[in-house]
């Protein structure tokens, strides 16, 4: 995308019918760690590559607990998307109040679209620089759902965001058919795998993921890094250090992506120039 | 029933104005309602009267409405917040409606709503002048519930309102069991409204049964009970206390 006359103020119409400040809030989504969502019909699992900005600090939270049957995983601007999940807790819980009753997350995710498409049609607002995968129950069982800054919402059986998340929708579009019938175990391992196609070479390590599930009998939690660890070491044969990556046991070994592994740590090839402010 | 609750503005004078906005007493009123849970789902009853103080005014208001397609509501007290609720109620399952998505407001949801209506109004020493009766099946589960118009809200197997919690919940106590059939929870019902109907002085001889099931909700055309009244007690009262009338 080049600059052009037309890309300065979000409620300027190119002539060719496109708003370009909210194609860039979109690439701005481009720019994030990777986010990955599936789900069954009882279950939906989010998934999340952790990447700190250095050595010495934290990992930035990209997944949020919304409500006991509503998660979001985030990719973009981290504080917009911060502020997004402080907007859809409040709507749950004060759905929950008056109607004693969960919020159903398709009206969460329109709400939360109503409010993205204001910011589109502001001259003094510029629109959210997030994009979320809200995973929740309603009365017909699970869904996901995809929130983009342009306002647009669509549901998901599996999708994924941020960046290298192509590799990440590869893998899913190969498997998705039969992610509906899935058992929870199964889904999760799928999520950790799809993960593992973001990370394009660099060995998989719980502690590069954040995972959370939630499901119809099942509120919404984080799996701890054992039980991750332990999917892992169900795929991965060879514990990382010198060895080329591990062999994995179901077959989805892909050829493609046979590259020997690096070290886990160090920023990966695509992240110096990232902006501080997006992880 | 009068109360008058001072209002003072910063010159320490009443404002009658604001008085006159709000609910201080109830004028035309509705006397009991009485529900219970039976095998398939809900059945509740009240009679068609609409009393003015002591006199029995109007014989032909509703005081059963459904709510969408799982729920009734019934009220007792005054006919014009009843008639205000189901306005409210009518926007709030018309935006329910228009979601269109498969989801949609139960008995449990309904009741809820109704009780942060209520508290709130009461909280505004405002209040909306019934005790409402709020039962429905939706999913396969039965709901009874009950909100007053303080606020005061629970769910139970049988509920009623007014006179009904002194009259025909003992009956219910008694008689009341998880698998009554509809004949038998009607004849309870009945049982009930009797009494009422012998021992209310505000009860007419015209009810409505309604029952609400998986199926959907149903309100019954008007009838009547039959009467006995030639009791001993009723023809000679004052046998057993001379002097007394």
């Amino acid at each position: 995308m080049f600059r052009n006359q037309y890309d300065t103020d979000v409620t300027t119409w190119s002539p060719t019918g496109r708003l370009f400040q909210v194609e860039y809030a979109m690439e701005a989504v481009k720019q994030g760690s990777a986010a990955i969502g599936l789900r069954s019909r009882s279950h939906v699992v989010l998934a999340c590559v952790n990447k700190a900005q250095s050595e010495l600090s934290s990992h930035q939270r990209k997944i949020f607990k919304v409500d006991d049957h509503i998660g979001v995983a985030i990719a973009g601007l981290t504080a917009d998307g911060r502020v997004l999940s402080r907007y859809m807790r409040s709507e749950s819980i004060n759905h929950s109040f008056t109607y004693e009753s969960p919020l159903p997350v398709g009206r969460l995710v329109v709400h939360l679209a109503d409010k993205a498409q204001v910011c589109t049609q502001r001259s003094w607002k510029r629109p959210y620089g997030v994009g979320l995968l809200v995973g929740g129950l309603d009365e017909s069982g699970a869904h996901l759902y995809y929130n983009c800054p342009s306002g647009n919402y669509f549901e998901y059986q599996a999708f994924a965001i941020g960046s290298r998340s192509q590799a990440a929708k590869t893998y899913l579009e190969r498997r998705f058919e039969s992610f509906g019938d899935s058992s929870r175990e199964d889904l999760i391992k799928d999520a950790i795998l799809a993960v593992r196609e973001t990370l394009q070479g660099e060995t998989l390590k719980s502690s590069l993921c954040t995972v959370s599930i939630l499901g119809v009998d099942e509120p919404f939690h984080f799996l701890d890094q054992e039980a991750i660890q332990k999917v892992i070491d169900t795929f991965e044969k060879v514990p990382e250090e010198d060895e080329g990556e591990g062999e994995a046991d179901e077959g989805e070994a892909e050829a493609a992506a046979a590259a020997p592994a690096e070290q886990g740590g160090g920023a990966g090839a695509g992240d110096q120039d990232v902006a501080p402010m997006e992880m | 029933m009068t109360f008058t609750i001072p209002i003072e503005n910063g010159n320490g004078v009443k404002n009658a104005e604001a008085d006159s906005q709000r609910t201080l007493y109830p004028y035309v009123t509705g006397t009991s309602v009485v529900a219970i849970k039976y095998k398939d789902g809900i059945l509740m009853a009240s009679d068609m009267g609409g009393s003015y103080g002591s006199t029995l005014r109007y014989k032909n208001i509703e005081r059963m409405k459904a709510i969408g397609k799982h729920s009734l509501l019934g009220a007792s007290g005054e006919i014009s917040d009843f008639q205000e609720i189901l306005r409210y109620l009518d926007e709030l399952m018309l935006n329910d409606n228009m979601w269109d998505d498969g989801n949609s407001l139960g008995p449990k949801e309904v009741h809820n709503y109704l009780t942060r209506v209520m508290y709130n109004r009461r909280n505004k020493f405002n209040p909306l002048w019934n005790t409402l009766v709020l039962g429905g099946v939706k999913n396969g589960e039965k709901y009874l519930g009950m909100v007053s118009m303080i606020g005061v809200s629970f769910e139970d197997n049988h509920v009623a309102t007014g006179f009904g919690n002194h009259l025909a919940r003992p009956i219910l106590r008694d008689e009341w069991r998880e698998d009554l059939s509809f004949e038998e929870g009607v004849k309870l019902l009945e049982k009930c409204m009797r009494v009422l109907l012998y021992r209310d002085r505000s009860a007419i001889n015209k009810l409505q049964i309604a029952k609400m099931t998986e199926e959907g909700v149903t309100v019954s055309e008007p009838y009547s009970l039959k009467t006995f009244w030639d009791f001993k007690a009723f023809t000679n009262p004052t046998v057993g206390a001379e002097g007394s009338w």
